[in-house]
């Protein structure tokens, strides 16, 4: 479950342009709905928050529940009226986080 | 006392089959707990249909992850904008999806995302403007685990 989460964005943008981001992080997302080989439930373990700050700022976030297939991807979008870093985060049920950075620069 | 016969013990079983297995089946026609996630979300008010474009496919042939894709009609301002947006489906074992939460710095209130469903069903989206409007939409999804296509 270490692999690297990917993101995808462009490496900069103009002004007050909105961009597109797509994200994908490896994990089971177990629904806790399944059962093992002897019938016992497999308990839920998924993740349960995705968020994404850029320079500090909310710019989207999403409560994830069951419902969600293995390995979450999730694209949304951005405006970007600045340069800066972009925070993105994957709260796991067992308190863990997952967490990347990406830069993104004004095009000249 | 006459002990029973063969046919009259498979009658009985099978009685006691039915018996079991009646109060189950109703259960699984009763819905999911859809309606509490509704009524928490909007609070009672019951929401409009329309600004949302939710795009799904009409038959989805691995129910495990099926692509969902929706756009909100908004000027994503920090005056109007919009809040968040809560996905249902109303035949899973849960009733959540995901609720996604959008800034004015979202730019455009556009998301996709790849979901499970359990079966055919139906797919809700609600979405929550900043001025606390309520809009809805739904589609029906056909899903055919394991099919070669329907």
């Amino acid at each position: 479950m270490a692999d690297k989460p990917r993101i995808k964005l462009p490496k900069e943008a103009a002004k007050g342009e909105v961009i597109q981001i797509k994200t994908l992080v490896s994990h089971v997302m177990e629904s806790g709905q399944r059962k093992d080989a002897q019938g016992k439930p497999i308990p839920r373990k998924i993740i349960n928050r995705f968020a994404c700050e850029f320079n500090g700022k909310s710019v989207f976030a999403c409560a994830l529940e069951p419902a969600i297939s293995a390995n979450p991807y999730i694209q949304f979008d951005a405006k970007v009226e600045e340069a800066g870093t972009f925070k993105f985060s994957w709260t796991d049920d067992d308190g863990s986080v997952i967490t990347a950075e990406e830069k993104i620069a004004l095009k000249a | 006392m006459k002990a029973i016969n063969r046919r009259q013990a498979f009658a009985l079983g099978g009685g006691f089959v039915m018996l079991t297995l009646m109060p189950m089946a109703a259960d699984a026609e009763v819905s999911n707990d859809a309606a509490k996630w509704i009524e928490k979300f909007t609070g009672g008010k019951p929401p409009v249909k329309g600004k949302i474009a939710l795009d799904l496919p009409e038959i989805a042939e691995n129910g495990n992850t099926v692509p969902l894709s929706l756009t909100v009609e908004s000027p994503m301002t920090t005056e109007s904008y919009v809040k968040e947006v809560m996905i249902l489906a109303d035949g899973n074992p849960n009733a959540g999806v995901a609720t996604l939460m959008f800034t004015p710095l979202s730019g455009k209130a556009e998301a996709s995302i790849r979901i499970r469903l359990a079966a055919t069903q139906n797919v809700v989206a609600i979405a929550k403007m900043s001025d606390g409007a309520l809009f809805t939409e739904q589609k029906t999804v056909k899903v055919t685990i394991g099919g070669c296509g329907g």
